[in-house]
């Protein structure tokens, strides 16, 4: 907890990425890099390609060209699992929790790659497996009490309004102790007040644990504000990259916002 | 000190005394608990002994000399608590002060108790005192106990109580002995605390409580229902407040009982339930919203268990206060209620972390005889009391098993009482505060030379002694016609309606009485619900001819009621308005303990008022709110105004 925030070397390279699905091309020749400790936005009207950059990231699509560097280790393609245990977390556009289970069980689910007792133990809850359990459960209160929701810590999250689901589903990804966290339009669909809170917690998340932040968001105010560095996105190609000063000055920028046509539009 | 204080506490005569005390006679007792991390954590009062020591010899490193001020601001939490003890110690007064304060109240009250150091909860506390630091030259230091998202503060005096009592403790190994002889200084006359009472008028008052005056009443009052150290209870009420002093501090030092710190504002009933407290206080307005609950939560619950509650509620409001009270109930009837309490009581005082309650108090405004009948025919042992802040709280209290849902009992042990020829209730006692502080004018006005208290509330004694209070006695008006006319007995009368949370009445000088209401968002919400009501919020449902019918309703109740009465039938409520807005402490419409500030209230809404009395339908309105965030905001709507029915002796005679 006593970490000093210094954006540090570089944690996580995006190179030369292209992905298709068929003929349509959601990526290509994406190349970007993101530093430890920063807040990076990536940006861009709909359909920009974002949210298949960041299931890029963390396994779940395989982009046909380009290598995606993080920690040092370069990989083509990699299992979101395998991702998840090399420190990468991530939360969803559309809410993924498990309706069902208490705000403490889903964000327990966060520490699933941490915790690797036999199912045989787990369910008998004995032995080694009880310490487990209840080292990985110290972690969850932690978080639990970082994000303030100590109030709705045994109630079914299906239950609960949405800007509370959105802070748990950012509950079970930090769980996770990640070094690099994804979060896929964190405040979409938030009023003011729930808006202001999650920008607190994201940067809070950022300067006591030092956890890298990558972040799709649609509310330009909040980008700014945020972010460290912003890319930009349109049409599967990069159009900026900067701070967020530069990036607002840009004009490629400036037009992709205001919809000016394209050239390649048919 | 005033001339009549009782003999002083005996040598154990200060909170520093009473802990090394309790540390010797109860020491692996728990003291006091705090829900952190999801886990119970408790602290002996051995351990706690230990806390304090350190605590104050880190304040006395950094400078916190004798005299000094020492300012509280957070939620219920041991430190803070500790932070209290370790001020006396130091021969220092600690001002606990509220914490949903914005920072110019604090602004206030910091640069009138001239504090000198702070001992503040977290990152929000610390912000609001930075932000007024440069307008309260005494304030030295500020100490959070929370480091989260504190750690970019440089500020050389903003520091961690972590860091202050680690310097405490290495100071304290170096000098064995120090913190008993400096907790050995202080004697039971010196100030003890001083309490801001929020007033409803004017500004605050620094209320000067000694040592004597708050132990011997705990003391008294722990006597009076046989406390002791096995008994347990909750800390969830604001520091700041004179009751939280008293129940959570003064009586379980004196008593030797744990107190338990809930993880959160937003888990208290839970946590609530968790602890299982045997001695718990509540203002009426909590007891209300509990019932509300239960109410609404039963309407949602099976057929079976509906039949179930109904059956034996009803067994339980017949039979249930006189169980309680060891009155003579037949044989068939306790049979039937032993089934009861095993079938419907005893979980649903589970549900409600009620189970153990040996002892719960209400006190501050007047409860519904309905909610008062309610817990007691549960089995729970409530009753009310009357206090003040310059009593050290008690005046009255009911004894167990003479108890009754419209007094607040016969004096409590060492106070005497006199009713003054305009109805006031007057008061002496060994809890009479010593003074306020710098502020001599207001002393005099409310304390006699010869140590009697003015309360400012209108009372008188009923046959069987107890003490009944009608209103504050300036607020006790006539109607023009020269009915007496007190508006907060219609009030409470109206708020005894789950649907109505406030009321405002008005009548002094007026041709009748009319009032402002406001409706409970929860209870109408739901009864709105039921009857697939679409409304958009506060305001929208408020405006609604359905809820207005409502309300209408229960206003012609009360005119019944009032109409009863030959001194208050000519005061029954003619017009009413239900208002567009909830009243709000944000607002300055009511005070930080929720009590209506009239003044506020006729200047902002006079235009309202005026059309209370001038036979309109609808009165258009626009009104500022401030956010939680601190921005302000506007509301229009076009109230309407509605006639009530009133009743002559004779229909309301006929009408039951």
């Amino acid at each position: 907890m006593t970490f000093d925030r210094k954006i540090g070397d570089t944690i996580l390279a995006v190179d030369q990425i292209s992905l298709s699905f068929g003929g349509v091309k959601a990526l290509s020749n994406i190349s970007f890099s993101v530093n430890e400790h920063e807040v990076f936005a990536i940006i861009g009207p709909n359909g920009a390609g974002k949210s298949s950059m960041l299931n890029c990231i963390n396994g779940f699509y395989h982009p046909q060209e380009g290598t995606i560097t993080f920690k040092g280790n370069t990989r083509r393609q990699v299992r979101p699992s395998e991702a998840a245990r090399e420190g990468i977390a991530r939360t969803f556009q559309n809410i993924a929790l498990f309706r069902g289970m208490s705000t403490l069980d889903n964000i327990m689910t966060g520490r699933n790659t941490k915790m690797n007792k036999g199912i045989f133990w787990q369910a008998l809850r004995i032995g080694p497996a009880e310490k487990e359990e209840m080292e990985n459960r110290a972690v969850v209160e932690k978080v639990i009490s970082f994000l303030e929701i100590e109030a709705i810590r045994k109630t079914a999250v299906g239950t609960l309004p949405y800007g509370l689901q959105k802070r748990v589903e950012l509950g079970r990804a930090l769980a996770a102790e990640p070094d690099l966290l994804l979060l896929d339009e964190p405040m979409a669909g938030m009023n003011i007040e729930e808006k202001q809170d999650m920008c607190r917690f994201i940067l809070d998340v950022n300067d006591e644990f030092g956890t890298t932040i990558v972040l799709i968001e649609h509310d330009m105010g909040v980008v700014m504000d945020i972010s460290d560095r912003v890319v930009v996105l349109d049409y599967g190609k990069k159009l900026a990259e900067g701070t967020p000063d530069q990036v607002r000055a840009n004009q490629a920028v400036i037009d992709a916002y205001l919809g000016v046509a394209h050239d390649d539009d048919v | 000190m005033m001339g009549n204080s009782k003999p002083v506490s005996g040598s154990v005569d200060t909170f520093p005394k009473l802990l090394i005390d309790n540390a010797h006679r109860i020491g692996e007792r728990p003291a006091i608990r705090e829900k952190d991390f999801g886990i119970w954590q408790s602290w002996t009062w051995l351990e706690v002994k230990d806390e304090i020591a350190a605590m104050a010899a880190g304040l006395k490193l950094f400078g916190f000399e004798r005299g000094d001020s020492l300012a509280i601001v957070g939620d219920n939490r041991p430190q803070l608590y500790w932070a209290m003890t370790a001020a006396q110690v130091l021969g220092g007064k600690p001002v606990p002060m509220y914490q949903d304060s914005v920072p110019e109240e604090m602004q206030y009250v910091l640069e009138h108790a001239e504090v000198s150091f702070a001992v503040v909860e977290d990152q929000e506390q610390t912000d609001k005192l930075l932000e007024v630091m440069d307008r309260c030259p005494h304030l030295k230091e500020i100490v959070y106990e929370d480091p989260r998202g504190m750690r970019h503060y440089d500020q050389p005096f903003v520091r961690s109580l972590d860091s202050l009592m680690q310097a405490g403790r290495k100071f304290l190994a170096e000098h064995p002995g120090w913190f008993e002889a400096e907790a050995a200084k202080g004697t039971g006359d010196d100030i003890a605390i001083m309490v801001y009472t929020s007033g409803t008028t004017g500004r605050a008052k620094g209320v000067m409580l000694s040592f004597d005056n708050l132990i011997i009443t705990a003391r008294n009052a722990v006597e009076w229902d046989g406390l002791n150290e096995t008994d347990e209870g909750l800390a969830y009420l604001p520091m700041a407040w004179v009751g939280d002093n008293i129940f959570s501090y003064a009586q379980s030092y004196v008593a030797g009982f744990c107190v338990s710190c809930p993880e959160s504002s937003d888990t208290v009933m839970a946590d609530l339930k968790e602890i299982g407290p045997t001695y718990f206080f509540a203002p009426p307005r909590i007891f209300e919203t509990i019932l509300t609950q239960v109410s609404i939560r039963m309407e949602d619950a099976s057929k079976l268990n509906q039949w179930l509650y109904k059956h034996f509620m009803g067994l339980a409001l017949r039979t249930g206060p006189a169980i309680l009270d060891g009155r003579p109930v037949s044989f068939v009837d306790r049979i039937l209620y032993a089934l009861g309490e095993f079938l419907v009581y005893g979980p649903l005082k589970n549900e409600l972390g009620f189970s153990r309650f040996r002892l719960a108090y209400t006190a501050g405004e007047a409860i519904g005889p309905d909610i008062f009948d309610f817990f007691r025919s549960l089995g729970v042992n409530i009753k009310q009391l009357y206090g003040s802040t310059e009593a050290s709280v008690f005046i009255c209290m009911q004894k167990d098993g003479d108890v009754k849902p419209d007094t607040v009992g016969p004096p409590a042990t060492g106070v005497e009482l006199r009713i003054a020829d305009n109805g006031e209730v007057h008061f002496r006692s060994p809890g009479v505060f010593v003074a306020y502080y710098k502020n001599d004018e207001a002393t005099r006005t409310t304390k006699t030379e010869d140590g009697w208290v003015l309360t400012g509330d209108a009372g008188y004694f009923d046959a069987d002694g107890h003490l009944k209070i009608i209103d504050r006695a300036k607020d006790v008006g006539k109607l023009n016609n020269g009915t007496m006319f007190a508006p907060k007995y219609i009030e409470n009368k109206l708020k005894f309606f789950p649907y109505i949370t406030e009321a405002v009445a008005f009548g002094h000088e007026k041709d009748y009485a009319a009032a402002f209401i406001n409706i409970d968002l929860e209870a109408v919400g739901n009864w709105a619900e039921r009857r697939g009501l679409a409304y958009s919020g506060y305001t929208d449902l408020a405006m609604r001819d359905e809820v207005y019918e409502l309300v209408l309703d229960c206003v012609n109740k009360v005119n019944r009621d009032l109409s009863a009465d030959a001194a208050l039938a000519g005061s029954q409520i003619r017009h009413f308005l239900i208002l567009h807005k909830l009243l709000d402490a944000d607002d300055g419409e009511l005070t930080r303990t929720r009590k209506v500030r009239r003044n506020t209230i006729v200047e902002r809404y006079g235009q309202l008022i005026d059309a209370l009395y001038s036979g309109v339908d609808v009165c258009p309105v626009e009104a500022t709110v401030t956010f939680e965030d601190g921005r302000t905001g506007t509301i229009k709507a076009d109230v309407k105004i509605r006639q009530a029915m009133t009743y002559g002796e004779q229909q309301a005679q006929a009408a039951e």
